[in-house]
């Protein structure tokens, strides 16, 4: 099991408004 | 930090995540860092539905403190939503689980304003002081407390 990150940050931030579900945002440099 | 599964489990029952990778995502990084103000990596925030942050963990972190840290935060987001009884519960819980972590004491001040602002009730406020008495004596949030006595 993992975290499937997205990177479509607009959406997620609207889905999080129409879910009311808190986002985890991750700033990262990590290898990907 | 991301690989160990409990943090995986919480984070999947709780948010929605977003990564934004300084590189791969440059413009995203540019603009979200810039909104944010996150401008070094790693920079986790938690933020409530419409989008206001209410937590923020910069830099690396060891699993325990790293996920309870994550706690620390979800719990806060349910304090500024007004529910209490559940950011109650959730600040209880780091107590319960992480009580060596930095985000021991902090829950323990946050739970037992969590209880006040859901009663009005003054006397858990100098429950949460006397509590303090008995653990982390020498930490902010005892001194922070130290005005309910």
């Amino acid at each position: 099991m993992e975290i499937q990150f997205r990177h479509d940050v607009d959406n997620v931030l609207a889905e999080a408004g129409q879910q009311k579900k808190p986002v985890l945002l991750d700033f990262s440099a990590a290898p990907m | 930090m991301w690989p160990d599964e409990r943090v995986v489990k919480f984070v999947n029952e709780n948010f929605i995540p977003a990564r934004v990778h300084v590189k791969d995502d440059s413009q995203l990084f540019q603009r979200y860092g810039e909104n944010y103000g996150a401008h070094w990596t790693p920079t986790i925030l938690e933020l409530d539905s419409d989008g206001a942050e209410r937590h923020r963990i910069e830099g690396f972190l060891p699993n325990d403190d790293f996920l309870s840290q994550l706690m620390l935060g979800r719990a806060q987001i349910s304090f500024a939503a007004q529910q209490w009884d559940d950011a109650e519960k959730r600040f209880r819980e780091i107590v319960d689980k992480f009580p060596d972590t930095d985000a021991g004491p902090e829950a323990l001040y946050w739970a037992g304003v969590s209880r006040y602002k859901g009663t009005h009730d003054g006397a858990f406020l100098k429950k949460t002081a006397d509590a303090f008495k008995e653990r982390y004596q020498d930490t902010t949030w005892a001194k922070k407390a130290s005005i309910w006595n």
